[in-house]
């Protein structure tokens, strides 16, 4: 199947085995620009190894992942990044004993172009380059809110502001895919509602397409154009909010007796 | 740069320059006899070599376990270089030569240690240093064990001490630039550094190689200290003198090397008698740091006088705090 430049991501046929286990098989699916797409299913059913698949902290068995018509098998996970896909963790990362600021420089890092030299000697380029990308990171700060915390080291903030300062890391770089594992996981329902709109604000300010997975129903029904269901490592469903909440399926694999 | 950070650097600045001050006029004046002034050098040479080695084990966290045989490597580069090629300048040029012969070796072993996952780096550069100090005593044109002989001796207090400001100033701008964040983000967190566009393998072997090649210049200016040169004196053991003097300052903080370095350097000479017990003291050391305070006397901070300041501040408010309290109840 050859690739159509109309949509950014392509996923086709993706499989992989972990020794006997088989995580994930014949998962095929695609995004458009700026889409956000929810990847729902039950515990286990192999949401987070997509996303470690598409950012290739794994090799897939089998099939073929495309951005923008690029296939990204076999590239390493920080040329991926460097492509254009920014993640976030279900367990979350930061680099804990770095400033909030630094969190994000970090990932600024390919927007500086100064060599180690010149940042030793503290050349001109180095003062020119830090100046943008501390610009940069600022602004992403101010974005989400945690300007006041720039100084302070990631681990000092609550749970709440962990979560957001991940998405402002992941959106450094510009992203044309952001890939967001649980974001509300952990969150009252207050912080849930303020992390929609900020999820759905990024959207439409960035045109970045949002792959999300998340077990707040609300959450994914409210915000999302289209979902994939996953069950067992296979796509059972795909299709708008409406339409997954009618599929059989998917009621009884996942949805289940749950209030929707 | 903004204001608080202006005023810290301008009030370290004037600090070092009393210390500077304080430290080599009575040298340079003759009033201090031969066997301090070698106890400072070698306490200067210690402090690159602590400095240096915090660069993989502070800042990336790796283990490393070899990192004398990177000072050897630069002594006897350095040492020929000013042995078999004596022009004006050729001391900087034999320093240099050394960083980068060390820097070399670290290229040669750094890629294919750090290409592999997990504590292979501890392993790899345990057996590495062994290696070189075997080749180094069997190479005719290194003296062997016999040692090398007539290296010109041209480190003196003010050479080693201005050789400490150079590199350990470098190597402070290199820990905060982008390459720096790139190296501490390996230690935080490698999986969320990757996925935030850092290239970890390149960043792993760079951290290795810039602290190979200060060791290098350390290892120079040893040479240019002692004349004389024998392999042995950069084995196993130096190692884990270095490594002690990083975790005992707290892995990540410069200035917590730099302290560790200087203690010690001159505490085993005021304890001349434990000579003997010298590396199970360190060893129980070790074990007494990682059991109470597992990141180090200073932990990632920097020692400053601003900060100090300001914790001074602190308590003296929390004080007062406390004696309105009492004042109230
Ligand atoms: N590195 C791994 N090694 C072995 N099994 C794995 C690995 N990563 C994921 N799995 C397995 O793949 C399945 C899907 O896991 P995951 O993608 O984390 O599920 P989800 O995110 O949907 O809850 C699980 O059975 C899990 O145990
Ligand atoms: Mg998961």
């Amino acid at each position: 199947m050859n690739p159509n430049p109309r949509h950014l991501l392509e996923i086709n046929d993706l499989g992989i085995q972990f020794g006997g286990l088989t995580a994930l098989e014949h998962v095929t699916f695609s995004m458009d620009p700026g889409e956000i797409v929810g990847l729902i299913g039950p515990n286990g059913a192999g949401k987070t190894t997509v996303f470690n698949l598409i950012t290739g902290i794994y090799q897939p068995t089998l099939g073929s992942i495309n951005l923008g018509g690029q296939t990204l098998n076999g590239r390493k996970t920080h040329k991926i990044f460097q492509s254009g896909v920014a993640r976030t963790f279900q367990n979350i990362r930061l680099f804990k004993k770095l400033t909030v600021l630094d969190n994000v420089r970090v990932a600024a890092h390919n927007q500086m172009d100064y060599n180690p030299l010149i940042g030793a000697l503290r050349l001109p380029g180095y003062w020119r380059d830090e100046a943008y990308a501390t610009d940069h990171a600022m602004r992403m700060l101010d974005i989400f809110n945690l300007t006041e915390h720039a100084d302070e080291m990631a681990s000092s903030l609550p749970y709440g502001q962990q979560r957001r300062l991940e998405i402002a890391r992941a959106l450094i770089s510009n992203p044309k895919l952001l890939l967001l594992d649980e974001p509300a996981a952990g969150m009252n329902p207050t912080e849930t509602q303020a992390l929609m709109a900020t999820i759905r604000e990024v959207r439409d300010r960035f045109g970045v397409a949002i792959l999300l997975i998340e077990h707040d129903m609300r959450l994914v029904m409210g915000i999302c154009e289209r979902l994939v269901v996953l069950d067992y490592g296979q796509v059972i469903a795909k299709g708008t909010p409406a339409e997954i909440r009618q599929n059989e399926r998917v009621v009884k694999a996942y949805l289940g007796g749950s209030a929707v | 740069m903004n204001a608080a950070t202006r005023k810290s650097w301008i009030l370290n600045a004037i600090a070092l320059a009393a210390l500077s001050a304080a430290f080599l006029l009575p040298i340079q004046s003759g009033a201090v006899n031969a066997y301090i002034v070698g106890l400072l050098i070698t306490a200067l040479i210690n402090i690159i070599m602590a400095t240096s080695l915090n660069l993989v084990c502070g800042l990336l966290g790796y283990l490393a376990l070899g990192h004398a045989a990177f000072m050897g490597v630069g002594a006897y580069a350095a040492a020929l270089v000013s042995i078999h090629w004596n022009v004006p300048l050729s001391f900087p040029l034999a320093l240099l030569v050394g960083g980068i012969a060390a820097a070399i070796t670290g290229v040669v072993i750094g890629v294919p240690a750090l290409r592999l996952r997990g504590d292979y780096l501890a392993i790899i550069t345990l057996g590495f240093g062994e290696i070189v100090r075997i080749i180094m005593n069997n190479m005719p044109i290194l003296g062997g064990a016999r040692s090398l002989r007539g290296i010109p001796r041209i480190t003196t207090v003010p050479v080693a001490y201005v050789a400490v400001i150079i590199c350990v100033t470098l190597m402070f701008t290199l820990g905060r630039s982008r390459h720096g964040r790139a190296i501490l983000s390996i230690r935080e967190d490698e999986v969320a550094a990757t996925s935030s566009g850092v290239p970890v393998t390149y960043y792993k072997i760079l951290a290795f190689t810039l602290a190979a090649f200060f060791a290098g210049i350390a290892g120079g200016l040893y040479a240019h200290y002692m004349g004389v040169l024998n392999p042995n004196r950069f084995n196993f053991d130096r190692s884990i003198e270095y490594l002690v003097m990083v975790v005992l300052g707290g892995m990540g903080s410069i200035t917590g090397a730099i302290i560790a370095a200087i203690v010690l350097t001159l505490l085993p000479e005021l304890l001349r008698g434990l000579s003997n017990y010298r590396m199970l003291i360190y060893s129980l050391a070790l074990i007494l740091m990682m059991l109470f305070r597992p990141d180090g006397l200073l932990g990632t901070a920097e020692f400053s006088l601003v900060s100090i300041g300001r914790s001074f501040k602190r308590t003296r408010r929390s004080a007062q705090n406390e004696g309105r309290d009492h004042s109230e109840s």
